[in-house]
This record gives C-alpha cells, sequence and structure tokens, in this order.
C-alpha cells in the first residue's frame, strides 16, 4: 500500500499509520475508506479467530467471456484472493458466528458463481450449526462476466436466507460501499438486520444503466445508506469504530437461544 | 452495423409484403383475365418467396436478432397470452400499501378447465400504453402485489404461473425510495417458499432481477426467441467497453438465448414458436405455450407441498458453475 493517500471526502493528504489506526475512517472528515476483506476481518472479529472455509473456490469462466480470465488473474495478482468473498467460522464478542466478507478490490466485489456458492455456504452453515451469520457486502452487482449464472445467484443466496429464518438463526448483513444492483436485491435486503458505514452508497440501478433509462435529476443523498435508511430500508447507520461492539451485542441478544443466554 | 431495431431488421420482409399488396391491388383491377392469372401467378410466387425467406430469417436469428425480436412490439404480452389460455381471469390490484403497478398484472384464472393464478409483466403497444405500464419495468408496488397475489395463490392451493416480460426493474427516484432491490428479493423468498406448484416462462424479455423477481418457478420455460440476461445487452456494452452501440457484441457474449439458458441448465425446457416468430402467429404461439404450461403442472402434481419447496430449494442451490479442488 503507498505510504499516504488523499481522502475521498475532504480531498486532505492523509497517511498510511494515522488510517491504520482508524481503519481508514479520514480523521478530518469521518470519511469511511474501503476495506479488503483482511481488513474487514481484523477490524471486526475477535483477534486470529477466523477461519476461512472454501477457500478453493474458483471461476472457471463457464461462458468463455471475452477478456474475463485475464481478468480474474489480474483481481487474484491484485488481491491475494480467489474471488470476491472471503468465508468462513469467526468469534465474535467471544461467540461462535459463520461469516463472509465481500471485497470490492476483486472485480468490482461481483457476484458470480463463486461469491454466490460461498454465500449460501456460509447461511446454510449458520443454519446447520446454529450460529448467527453475519455478511459484509461491498459489490456492484451480480457479475456480468458470467451472464445469466450471475443472476441465478439471486435466488441461490436467497435460498440460503431461508433456511436461516427456518431454522430461527439470526442473519445480519452490514452495507458497506457500495451494495448495489444485484447483491442489494437479493440476500442484502432480505437479512434480519441491516446496518450500514456511513455515506455508502446503496442502490439498485448503477449511474450508467439509469442513465440509459433515462432516469433524471436525482435528490443528493439518492443511493447513499442515508437515503435507505431515511425510508425504511436500513435498520442503522453505524460508524466503523462501533460497528464490532453493534455486531457483537446483537449477535449476544438475538442468539441468546443459540448460545445458551 | 447491426439493426436497432426489429422493424429496421425485419425491413426486407415488410418490403416483400409490400410489393405483394400492390400486385394483389393490379391483379383485382385488371379486367383481362389471361393478364390476371399472369399476375396471380406472379404472387403465389412471391408469397412462396417470401415464406421461404421468413422461415430462413428466424431459423438463423444470432444472439442480437433474437433481443430485437425478444422486444418486438406485435410479440403476445401476458394480457394477450392469458387471453388465449384462459377461459376466466379476474385481474386483482394493488399491494395494500402503495398502490398498484400496471406493469405487473394477475389474478386468479381457468386454465384448460383448472383454476390457477397467472400473473406477468405487461407491457404496452402504443405511446399512452407504454407509459401507463412503464415499458413494463415494475417497481416496488408490483413485485409487493405480486407476493400478495402468491400468498394467496398458496392459501387456496392453486398453482401459480408467471409470465416473464420486462426490459429490467424500474431504476428510477422514486422506485429506489420504496426499496425497488428490497421487493425483489423479498419477492424471490416468497416464491420459494410457496407450497403451490409454480410454473414460469420467459415470453420475451427476461431482464435481469426485475425478471426474476417473479420467475423462480418449479418449472422454468422459455419462449424459443425469448431472451434471458443478467443485464440489457446495451448496458453491459456500455460498462465493459464504453460503448452502448456495441449490443450485438455484447448480446453474444452474454449468451443470453434459450437455446444457451438450456445448455447452462437454467432453464427446463425451450417451447417452439410458429413459423415467422410468436408475433406472426399469436395465437398458435399462446396454444403451444399453454400445452408446456400444462404439461409442467402435470409433471409438479404428484409432489406434495413439502417436496415442491425441497425441489425449489435444490433446483436454485444448484445453480452455477466453479471449480473446487487444490
Amino acid at each position: 500500500m503507498a505510504e499516504f493517500l488523499k481522502c475521498s471526502g475532504c480531498g486532505r493528504v492523509l497517511f498510511h499509520t494515522e488510517l491504520q489506526q482508524s481503519w481508514k475512517v479520514c480523521g478530518h472528515c469521518g470519511w469511511h475508506h474501503r476495506l479488503s476483506a483482511r481488513e474487514r476481518i481484523e477490524a471486526t472479529f475477535d483477534p486470529g479467530s477466523f477461519e476461512e472455509l472454501d477457500a478453493e473456490l474458483r471461476s472457471t469462466d463457464p461462458l468463455g467471456f471475452p477478456e474475463y480470465a485475464d481478468k480474474l488473474a489480474a483481481a487474484e495478482q491484485k488481491t491475494g484472493l480467489r474471488d470476491a468473498v472471503v468465508s468462513g467460522t469467526a468469534m465474535l464478542g467471544g461467540l461462535p458466528v459463520c461469516a463472509a466478507v465481500s471485497d470490492f478490490a476483486f472485480m468490482g466485489g461481483s457476484m458470480g458463481s463463486v461469491a454466490g456458492e460461498k454465500i449460501v455456504r456460509t447461511l446454510e452453515r449458520a443454519a446447520e450449526t446454529r450460529r448467527a451469520a453475519i455478511v459484509f457486502c461491498a459489490s456492484g452487482g451480480a457479475r456480468m462476466q458470467e451472464g445469466m449464472l450471475s443472476l441465478m445467484q439471486l435466488p441461490k443466496t436467497i435460498a440460503g436466507v431461508q433456511r436461516c429464518r427456518e431454522a430461527g438463526v439470526p442473519y445480519i448483513a452490514v452495507f458497506t460501499d457500495p451494495t448495489m444492483a444485484g447483491v442489494l436485491a437479493s440476500y442484502a435486503s432480505v437479512a434480519d438486520v441491516i446496518l450500514a458505514e456511513p455515506r455508502a452508497m446503496v442502490g439498485f440501478a448503477g449511474a450508467r444503466v439509469s442513465k440509459q433509462a433515462g432516469v433524471g435529476k436525482v435528490p443528493d443523498d439518492f443511493q447513499m445508506a442515508e437515503f435507505a435508511h431515511k425510508h425504511g430500508f436500513i435498520d442503522r447507520i453505524v460508524p466503523r469504530a462501533e460497528m464490532r461492539d453493534v455486531l457483537a451485542a446483537l449477535v449476544r441478544i438475538l442468539g441468546a437461544r443459540l448460545y445458551g443466554g | 452495423m447491426a439493426a436497432k431495431t426489429w422493424k429496421e431488421w425485419e425491413k426486407p420482409v415488410l418490403e416483400l409484403q409490400e410489393g405483394i399488396a400492390k400486385l394483389s391491388q393490379l391483379a383485382a383491377k385488371e379486367a383481362d383475365s389471361v393478364r390476371r392469372s399472369a399476375l396471380e401467378a406472379k404472387i403465389a410466387e412471391y408469397e412462396r418467396r417470401l415464406a421461404n425467406y421468413i422461415d430462413t430469417l428466424y431459423s438463423r436469428l444470432g444472439p442480437w436478432e433474437k433481443v430485437l425480436v425478444a422486444r418486438a412490439e406485435p410479440r403476445p404480452y401476458t394480457l394477450d397470452i392469458i387471453q388465449a389460455i384462459c377461459s376466466e381471469f379476474i385481474e386483482l390490484e394493488g399491494d395494500r400499501r402503495f398502490g398498484n403497478d400496471p406493469a405487473i398484472i394477475g389474478g386468479p384464472a381457468v386454465f384448460r378447465g383448472r383454476p390457477i393464478f397467472i400473473l406477468g409483466h405487461q407491457k404496452g403497444r402504443n405511446i399512452q400504453e407504454r407509459q401507463y405500464r412503464n415499458f413494463g419495468m415494475a417497481k416496488p408496488e408490483g413485485y409487493r402485489k405480486a407476493i400478495r397475489l402468491m400468498q394467496l395463490a398458496d392459501r387456496c392451493g392453486l398453482p401459480v404461473v408467471t409470465l416473464l416480460d420486462t426490459p429490467a426493474a424500474d431504476p428510477g427516484v422514486e422506485s429506489e425510495a420504496r426499496g425497488i432491490s428490497e421487493a425483489i428479493a423479498d419477492s424471490i423468498l416468497a416464491m420459494l417458499g410457496l407450497r403451490v406448484p409454480t410454473v414460469s416462462a420467459v415470453i420475451g424479455e427476461g431482464g435481469s432481477g426485475g425478471a426474476i423477481g417473479i420467475g423462480v418457478g418449479n418449472r422454468v420455460l422459455m419462449l424459443e426467441h425469448a431472451i434471458y440476461s443478467v443485464i440489457p445487452p446495451e448496458g453491459c456494452a456500455a460498462i465493459l467497453w464504453r460503448q452502448p452501440e456495441r449490443g450485438d457484441d455484447a448480446a453474444a457474449a452474454l449468451r443470453l438465448t434459450a437455446q444457451s439458458a438450456l445448455e447452462l441448465g437454467l432453464i427446463d425446457r425451450i417451447v417452439p414458436e410458429p413459423k415467422g416468430g410468436a408475433h406472426r402467429s399469436p395465437a398458435e404461439a399462446a396454444r403451444l405455450l399453454g400445452d408446456a404450461i400444462e404439461e409442467s403442472l402435470a409433471e409438479l402434481d404428484p409432489l406434495s407441498p413439502d417436496e415442491l419447496r425441497a425441489h425449489r430449494y435444490a433446483k436454485y442451490r444448484a445453480m452455477g458453475r466453479f471449480s473446487e479442488g487444490v
């Protein structure tokens, strides 16, 4: 990582050392810069408790889509990940949970067959092992390069949510920047509790798609977490510094029956 | 440069048809019986050629041509099909929350003597209708109405048939404010949980989340020239190459045809269209679709409510292709 970056919120130059202490939240304007999946895991779960599962899942470029194989290879190189979701088990406030975390740096966090499979396995695992499920979203939507197979990840992941509901295990989603389109229109929006980071982009149609559809002037807070919150689709906007405590409390209280009160 | 609309692409057909119409007028006015029969022979010859031409054209539709045909205005829409295959249909309106969305319609019906619920996206043909139907782009209240109707069907123990034909869900500010994404996700969740048989059919444009929001049946059918896509090809080209005019390239890459969907295991069955496409013989197209729906319902009839749910879970759980190994 570079030693400094320019804040997307206020334009000030921020040094890596100061950002590290605040998990990349700008000390001047409060802008929440994106975290990688690894950083998110470190920032959220009990130290050293995360155990990755399903790490060997990989896309096979099922459509032979132009340039997809190259993009996958470049994303692997850039992030050290094999796809846009990292999943596994972890402890949170001393309680075991099943977790999945998206990484926007891997092809915009887009959901193809692998990301969908990791999400549904996480939710199924939570239902089977009777633990709370926590999913951090960061995605532009479905992955175009897998065509209809990506669209089918919407019902696939929602089937996992159905399992959690039937098993009575709480499923908490956290919308981070950005949570869009095919991800928002599937497992993200039907979580039992939805939290969001301040000013995360949250919406259905991306700017280029809405422009083509002729959507005109939009409000200033359009497709921001605050807009979705105001309209009743997000439970709470939670600053990053408070996220782990809020999540831990929710898991403890909602999961009282699972964890023996 | 690829044609942009179905009309532009079918222009040679229209020109031949116009030529034949002119010859017919001449023949009707012709007093001399010898000359008239010569004209009539010519007309018959041109009609044969036209039929051959249409056959050839429609037997080799590429992905982009399928996009144009799937969007063709004369194609049978949801209400046309309901009228053709159901002896009774009582449209029920409203989501009991906010309003009524004319872009998704539905209600109880009698299909070949059998009571069912049928619903689907509805497009319009002229300017006023298109505006009224919002070009078939449903808003949150459309999906919430669909949930209400599907759950009513469930309580009545009646099968649900859904017809998919939408370019996309409505991307506007109001739809965003009323939770279009949540409405779609919730509709998928509700449909997956139904305890009655469900059959979905893509009849024209299967546009992404907007389509699958009411598309997760136990059986999924697709008309021969319909398309089903994660994103409109023009949108895909705009995002990937910043060239929306390369929709034809994107259409090929996205594998959005019924034939590809069947190969990828995403649909159960392709419903053949009459020669020259569903819009040439809408009644015949509806009959063929009706046959496929009837057969699909018959296949599902032996399944118990729990088995229907388990079948749906297993079906959608298995979607996707990836490798797993070191």
